[in-house]
This record gives C-alpha cells, structure tokens and sequence, in this order.
C-alpha cells in the first residue's frame, strides 16, 4: 500500500508526508507519537505551563496527596509534584536527545568509513568496539562519570560514549550490504568523489534504518539519564529530574507514594512512547 | 471424442483471484477458465504481474493469507478445489497434486542432509527410508544416489536440488503437477536435462502438469497445449502447436516475434519489439487489456473483448480474432520496422586488447594456513583470456553462469583485479585498477549492469542519475547538464517527465533504459554490458535490445555483450567467444558460430537451446554431470568431464592448441577440423535457414 501510494509521490517531502500518514495508522505507533508530541510540547513550554516554580516550597501544603490544588501532590518540602514533573520533562529529553545526535553523528561516520574500506581498519574499529559494548551501559557509565564528575556535559559525553558503537554497527551492516550494489559501481565508472560515492551514493541507504535505531537509543538514553539521576551521579539537586526526584521521594513512599509514582510514571511513559513510535516508523519504513 | 459429460481432471471456471491489501481489494485473475486432461501439459504464459503464480497457488488453494478466491470454481477429480476446507486439502497435497517451486534451495532445509529429509518427507518407514529414496534419486537421473543422500542442500548445484524436488513431487503419483518456473534457475544444458526428465516422467505415468513459464521456447518443447495470461486475462488459449503456428492475438504474435531466432543477426533485421508496459493487475480496467499496446485496436477495442472460440478448440479475446483468423489482417506489426540496417565494414583497429587476463578469488584462510603462514587457497575465475575488440565492433560472450563471464566484464572496467595479464585500450596500456585510471578512460569504457533494481540508487531521482555522469565526466555545469538529460531520455525513448521519478516507479525495462542512457552519457568507445536484458520481460526484451543497437549505431560504439543466452548473442553481436570455466572455448563471427563445424561445447549449447519455430523434441547432445567446481583443478582441458566427444587421456592431461580454420573460427580442441566436421551432427543455422524460405 506504502509502496504503491510511494509510487505516486514525486519529492522526499512527499515521502515523508507517507511516511508521517503511515505511523497514525496504527493505533500502538499513534499512541507512541502523540506521546512524543505531548512531551516535547512539554519540554518547550513546561516554565509557562506549570503552576509553581520547580523549586518553590510551601511549607504549609507539604506531604500532601493528589487535590485539584496540587494535581500530584507535594513531596515532603512541599514542592509541587506536577510542576517538577513538567519542568523535569526539558532537561532529561534535550540531554538524552542531544546525547542521542551526537552518538548518530559520529556513529554514522564510523560505521560508513568503517565499512566502506573494511579491512584492517574495519578489524580494529570493531573490535574496539566489541570490547565496549561486553561492558554493561551502566558500569561504563558510571565508570565515565566518576572521572568527567557529575554535569550535564559528562552525561552528553557518557551517552555518545555508550551509544556510538551501537550506532556505528547498525550502519556498517547497511554499508556492507550497500556497497556491493550496481549503482554504488556505476558512481565509481564515473569517477565521483570519494565523499560523493559516500554521502550521496551509499548514505541515504543507511537512513531508515538509522533513523529507527535513532529514536531507539533515544528512548534507551532517556532510561540512562534517569537512571543516573536516581544513582546520584547524574543530574544534581535541586534540578527537578525524574530520577533524582525517584531516588529522593524513595525513603517516604509508604507515606507518600505520589512523590515517587509520578516521576517514576513519567519516565515509563516516555520511554514506552518512544520505542512505540520506533516501532511504528521501523514498521511504516519496513513496508516502503 | 469424448461424451459431453466428460470431466477433464482438472477444470478451472470463471475464476477471480484477489488479494486484500490495506482494506482495499485488487483483483489480480479475472474470469479465468481451463481444463487440463489427464496425460497432457498445459504451458500458463505470461509476464511478470500477469498473474501466472497466482493461479499456481490458486489450485494448490495455497495463496498468500492475503489472496483469496474471490468467484468461480476449480474441479479437481471431482473435488471442489475452490470450496473445500483447508483440512482436506492436506489430503490432496502431494498425493494428489504436487508442486515444483521455482527456487528449489528455499525448499530444502539447509541443516539436515538430503536423504534424511526427503525420507521425513514423505513419511517413509525407517528400515527400508535409505532404499526407497536412493530408488527415488535413481528415478531422476541423479548421478551417485549415495552421495546425494549424505549430502546437505547447499552442497548440490541449482540443477541437483530441482532434481531432488521432482523426486519428492513424483513419489506419490500425483495426478497433477504444477510447476512453476521449474528451471528458469538453471544453466541452459541443465534446463536441457531438467526439461527432458521431467516431460519423460510424465508421460510414462499418464500424469497431467501444469508448466507456468515466462520462456515461449520451453513451452514449445514440452507442453501440449498453451494459455497465455495477461493481466490477470486469459488472451488466448489452444494446442501449442496451432498457436506457435498461427498465432490469433496480436499480443501471443507480438511475443513471438520478439524473441530473436536463434541463428538471427541485427545485420538481417531488427527485432522487433512490443512497446509500451503491462498494466497494473488489479487495476479495474475498461474494453481490452493490450490495446494500449496493440497496433490493430480499433473503436471496438474500448469494450472489453469476450473469449471468441475459433475452430480446433481454440480462444482468443480480440474482437478481430474474426479478421485475423480469416487473414484479411495481419496481426504481425507492419513490416517498418525491419529494414536491414547498412554496416559500414570499413577495416577497423582494435580498441581493446586483453591478453593472458587471469582472475583468482581467494578462499577465506584456513586455521592451519594461518598458523603455517602459507598462502590461502585460491579459485580461479578466469584463466589466461585473450581478446581483441574492433572498433565498433560488437563482441558476443557466450557461457553459464560460474563461467567467469561477469567477472571478466568488471576486471575491463577495473572494478575487479587481476592476478595477471596485461591490457590494451585505444593504444596504450590500461591500468587494472580504477584508481589507475584517467578520467578520459573512464569516459571512454562504460557499463550497463545485469540487475535493473540494483543498477539504479533508488533515493536519486532519473534526473540526478543521469546529471551526475554529464557533470562529473564531461564537466558541464548543472544547467548544461540538466538540459542534456533530457536530451539523454529522449535517445533512450522516454519522455521528460521521467526526469522527476524515482527508479522505484520505473518498470524494469524503463529502468534499464536510464541505466544504458546513463552508460551512454560520456559517448563511450567501449560499452560493457553484462547481462542487459536477463533480468527484463520477455516482450520488453527486444525493445531494450533494439535500443543498444542503435545507441551503438548513432555513436559508433564498440561493445562487450555479455549473455548467457545464445539467440540474444547471436543477434546482437558481429564476433561470438564462447567461456567455458574461466577459458575461452571458441572465437567466431557471429554466423559462422552457428555453422559446423562445432566446438564440442558450443555444439552442446546450441543443442541445448530449444528452438521457437519447430518442435525439435529434446537436446540432442545431454551433457553428462554437473559444470565441475571451480575449486576442483582440471589438467588439461577443461570441458574433458563432460565433452560428449572426449577423444581420452590426451584431453585430461594435455592443454588443447588453439586450431583457426579457414573462415577465421579459432577454437581450443585436440579434435582438429575435419574430426570436428565428422561429428558435428547437426547444422543448426540451416535449420532455421531453410524455415525461412
């Protein structure tokens, strides 16, 4: 059907509009998407959108449960749950988000050189990355965070760290399977560049599948940030970040369990929201 | 004949077939009827996207979860095929019907051994499986049963494992056997075999089949009567023979007449060919299928066309079926487009010379190479090649896949490197590597590639494909060379507006015409083309073929033509060398290929190739075995284990010497001339010479 409606389309733009049509025709990838939206929106307009300010305390309201006041209930300084959720939203998704760019960039780079020429360089390159990739994500992370110390640009540096060798595999396999092909041969006939047979023969190959595996370390670097958060090495107080909010409200949850469930909701919504709206665009590019 | 109230074994009335895609509906079969007797062979005829898998499925009642039968009825000996539960088709599968799949490796299980699995199969008991199977094999002409029994699938060549499957299918004395495609996978001499094997298995057990083939001259070898399909329509229908002779549609001549001769050269007349594309199936359409295609549609055509019944039990859906039949028009397109074409034969000079070129594929090293630090183990693809193209010349390279005839093709354009051997292109010495390569010998040798859905980046659009080489080789700017592509489309017979599409919503034949304007672009003097219509329909065949004649005529173009098809060679090229394991068998001008005296294998092939004007049973010449394995080394000469006229131990030691005769046919043998004279048995071009008369 994609591929037929694919058939009409004359641009990219038109594409991506097919593309865009085909991930709300599934219920599970729209339900994904409209989270997505919901968040960034959040993350944009969070300081105008909440009621308090993240770190503004009312001593008489605090440790209270969930009242048309206070939507989420205060937590034991009595700062608003709901406004430290919706404020929280902006620093975990553009440190996960630009986290996740860097690692595609530089990913990408690696992968495509990487698998273009094969060879020894492929060798090492791998293989060095195989090494990164036997250590668990949270050890390496840790083991990053305690000599950059605990800042936002660590955890950038811990999140391309982790995720470029994922990248950069993903997008080798395409290459290797990519290079081999006619048209990659018919742009050497003709003498073109080295970068040209690169970039404009072999990369946008590599592009739906890099933008599925994109949105999937997306959600994974969102897990990450907030789970160093609720680590302590991650994002210090008194940020309102999800994890850190987890971590602080963890010793009073059997009186004031909203303190801590609401947070620890936000974050499973949105990673659940990503991967499904992943899914959906793999399915939707799938098809195509 | 029969009683009115005789049933065929198998009857097909008025059926649809439709798939379900995305809540929409597509009827790809519309009112589809046949009758298959027991005993006979039914050839179903059609292009790629005319449905002739779907009805495959259809009576196996094994279509896709999507497909369903939508109206109509299929009889099988009594059965309702078309109503029955898919619980009793379990019953019938195998034991009543079987099928023989095109691609016979994706039927295997790679993991278990063939006896095993053939055994489990077919449910056979244990104590005497071995037995029965090795029986089974000896059934189907494998040679050394055992050995094919112990062996796992991917072990066996393409022609092995079709051999395998028709055991399978035949163990049970079906009464009907559907094959689709069976050997469109395999080498001309295997199809020979294959083809010989299965139509003598049929009619010693009084089966029926249905054959579903894209290829006209099989059909011709094997089937009784042929149904050709085209978009999802049954055009016409009857015993082969009649049609073959005396085609009514204008769409069954126009198929016919595309195909070249064997035997036939561009110097005696152009192919020719059927313009325009397939339809969608699916699309609901108004009045006849073909008449965007057809140069007889008249008014009448804009109704859709009944199935007329002509006499000797034949159908045709034309509404001049009438005219035809009776002569008083002539479905054969007028005669325009097959003036001869004047050659200039000046004496030319070469432009390019290969000498001693030698190709090793290195095998992945083993643990003890490593250790030992010896040098991996090598396969040789090509073996010490020497040829000289003329100018404008066209050279024809003949041989079957595992030939090394790709291989050489890209060693010529440097994107493969050679283990020796030297190169000459116009006067002066060509580098085997590509970087080596002056931008001005990348103009001057181009390439058209085999696989039109990989030849093409599919996120560029025609006009970036064909700019890119403009700009880039002959250095004009963007608005020069985006002016020239449509000059470019033009020449290869598209219009402007392809420019803007995607090679995604091109058809096959029309991306192979981007591809070949794309080669054509920098003028060059050599043209590579590796396979160039293989992949294509064949009623898009000729029109592609016809192109690259006259790109080359307009710029005098030499070129390199590689096929595995000798008709298609034979036609395009003015000099033929036949390969044969990374060796050249034999160098002729074209005409004097098909005139004796023969090459043993050349012999071989042109028997192997069945011929479209006359029923002329089966290969004379069967090769025995299999093409030996590249990793196996052969002393001596290399066809030794299949040559039908091996003279002894001279041939399995001794190179053969390079003999040239008197008409300039060099070929590598120990039998000399008047040996070869002798035993070539047949004179295939006069065959078809006298036909034409």
């Amino acid at each position: 059907m994609i591929r037929v409606a694919l058939g009409a389309a004359s641009t990219s733009t038109r594409r991506l509009k097919i593309i865009i049509a085909a991930l709300f025709q599934r219920p599970s990838s729209s339900v994904g998407v409209i989270i997505v939206i919901l968040f960034a929106f959040l993350s944009i307009f969070g300081p105008a959108l909440a009621p308090y300010g993240p770190n503004e305390q009312i001593a008489a309201d605090a440790r209270q449960s969930p009242s048309i006041k206070h939507w989420f209930g205060t937590d034991q300084l009595g700062r608003d749950v709901f406004s430290r959720v919706i404020l929280g939203a902006r620093e975990v998704l553009s440190l996960a988000g630009l986290g996740t760019l860097v690692a595609v960039f530089f990913g990408s780079f690696i992968g495509m050189l990487s698998g273009y020429f094969g060879g020894f360089l492929d060798e090492v390159i791998m293989r060095l990355f195989d090494s990164l990739l036997a250590l668990p994500a949270m050890l390496l992370a840790l083991l990053l965070l305690g000599t950059l110390g605990p800042s936002p640009g660590g955890l950038l540096i811990v999140i391309s760290v982790v995720y470029t060798p994922i990248v950069a595999r993903v997008v080798r396999s395409v290459v290797l399977r990519t290079k081999t092909k006619a048209f990659v041969d018919a742009a050497r006939l003709q003498g073109e560049s080295l970068g040209n047979i690169l970039f404009r023969e072999i990369f946008p190959s590599t592009l739906p599948v890099l933008a599925v595996e994109a949105s999937l370390r997306f959600s994974y670097a969102i897990f990450l940030v907030s789970s160093l958060g609720f680590l302590g090495v991650g994002v210090q107080p008194p940020s309102p970040d999800w994890g850190l909010m987890v971590k602080e409200s963890r010793a009073f949850v059997t009186q004031m369990p909203w303190a801590m469930y609401f947070p620890a909701g936000a974050i499973a919504v949105v990673v659940i929201g990503v991967n499904l709206a992943a899914d959906g665009l793999r399915k939707a590019l799938q098809d195509d | 004949m029969t009683e009115r109230n005789h049933h065929p074994l198998l009857e097909i009335k008025d059926l649809d077939v439709a798939y379900r895609i995305r809540g929409s509906v597509r009827r790809v079969l519309r009112g589809v009827s046949l009758r298959v007797e027991s005993g006979s062979i039914l050839g179903v005829v059609g292009e790629s996207g005319s449905g002739k898998t779907t009805l495959a499925l259809a009576i196996l009642r094994y279509l896709p979860k999507e497909g369903f039968i939508q109206a109509g009825e299929i009889w099988f000996d009594e059965h309702p095929i078309h109503a029955l539960p898919l619980e009793q088709m379990r019953t019938i599968w195998g034991k009543e019907i079987a099928f023989v799949p095109q691609d016979p490796s994706s039927s295997l299980n790679p993991s278990i051994k063939i006896g095993e699995q053939v055994a489990e199969m077919l449910h056979l008991h244990p104590d005497d499986a071995r037995a029965r199977v090795i029986q089974l094999f000896k059934t189907v002409q494998l040679a050394d049963p055992e050995h094919v029994a112990n062996s796992y699938p991917h072990q066996l060549s393409g022609g092995m494992q079709q051999r395998v499957l028709i055991a399978m299918a035949l163990n049970l004395k079906p009464k009907l056997l559907v094959l689709d495609e069976p050997t469109s996978n395999l080498d001309t001499t295997t199809q020979a075999a294959v083809l010989k094997l299965i139509c003598d298995l049929i009619r010693d057990r009084g089966m029926a089949a249905i054959y579903v083939t894209h290829n006209l001259r099989l059909v011709r070898q094997v089937c009784d009567r042929v149904a050709i399909l085209y978009a999802g329509e049954l055009l016409e229908e009857g015993p082969t023979q009649q049609i073959f002779d005396q085609p009514n549609h204008p769409y069954t001549r126009g198929l016919l007449d595309s195909i070249p001769r064997l035997g036939e050269n561009k110097s005696h007349m152009r192919l020719r060919s059927l313009e325009g594309r397939i339809p969608l199936s699916g699309e609901p359409t108004l009045g006849c299928n073909y008449r965007s295609r057809c140069h007889l549609s008249i008014e009448i055509c804009e109704q859709h066309p009944a199935l007329f019944e002509l006499s000797g039990s034949r159908v045709s859906r034309c509404h001049r079926w009438d005219e035809i039949d009776r002569g008083e028009i002539d479905n054969r397109k007028s005669s325009a487009e097959s003036i001869p074409i004047l050659r200039t034969s000046k004496k030319r000079l070469p432009i390019l010379g290969i000498e001693d070129i030698r190709v090793d594929f290195p095998l992945q090293r083993t643990f003890e190479e490593f250790i030992g630090r010896k040098q991996p183990r090598k396969v040789q693809a090509v073996g010490g090649v020497k040829f000289e193209i003329l100018k404008g010349q066209t050279l024809g390279l003949v041989g079957e896949s595992g030939s090394g005839k790709t291989t050489l093709a890209r060693v010529i354009v440097g994107l493969q490197d050679t283990a020796g051997g030297t190169m000459r292109f116009l006067s002066s010495a060509l580098p085997s590597r590509l970087n080596g390569r002056s931008m001005e010998t990348l103009r001057q040798l181009q390439m058209v590639f085999q696989n039109t859905d990989e030849a093409l980046n599919p996120y560029q659009t025609v006009e970036e494909i064909l700019r890119r080489p403009l700009q880039r080789m002959l250095g004009k700017n963007r608005t020069a060379a985006k002016r020239d592509v449509l000059f470019l489309l033009d020449s290869v017979q598209l219009s402007a507006e392809y420019a803007k599409r995607l090679p995604s919503q091109l058809s096959g034949g029309e991306r192979q015409r981007v591809a070949i304007a794309r080669a054509f672009a920098s003028h060059p003097t050599l043209l590579i083309a590796d396979e160039p219509v293989s992949s294509l329909d064949a009623s898009v065949q000729a029109a592609v073929l016809n192109l690259l004649n006259d790109m080359q005529e307009k710029d005098g173009t030499a070129a390199l033509f590689i096929s595995h098809d000798l008709a298609v060679v034979g036609y395009l090229a003015d000099v033929i060398a036949v390969i044969y394991r990374g060796q050249l068998m034999e160098v002729a001008e074209a005409h004097e290929l098909f005139k004796p005296p023969y090459h043993p294998y050349t012999e071989a092939l042109l028997s192997a190739i069945p011929k479209i004007e006359y029923k002329n049973g089966h290969a004379k010449i069967q090769l025995k075995g299999e093409i030996p394995s590249p990793l196996e080394k052969l002393e001596g000469c290399p066809f030794h284990t299949r040559c039908p006229h091996r003279l002894g131990e001279i041939c399995d030691q001794e190179q053969p010497p390079w003999r040239t005769l008197a008409s300039g046919k060099r070929y590598f043998c120990h039998i000399d001339e008047d040996g070869l004279q002798k035993l070539s048995q047949d004179n295939y071009f006069r065959d078809y010479a006298e036909l034409k008369e």
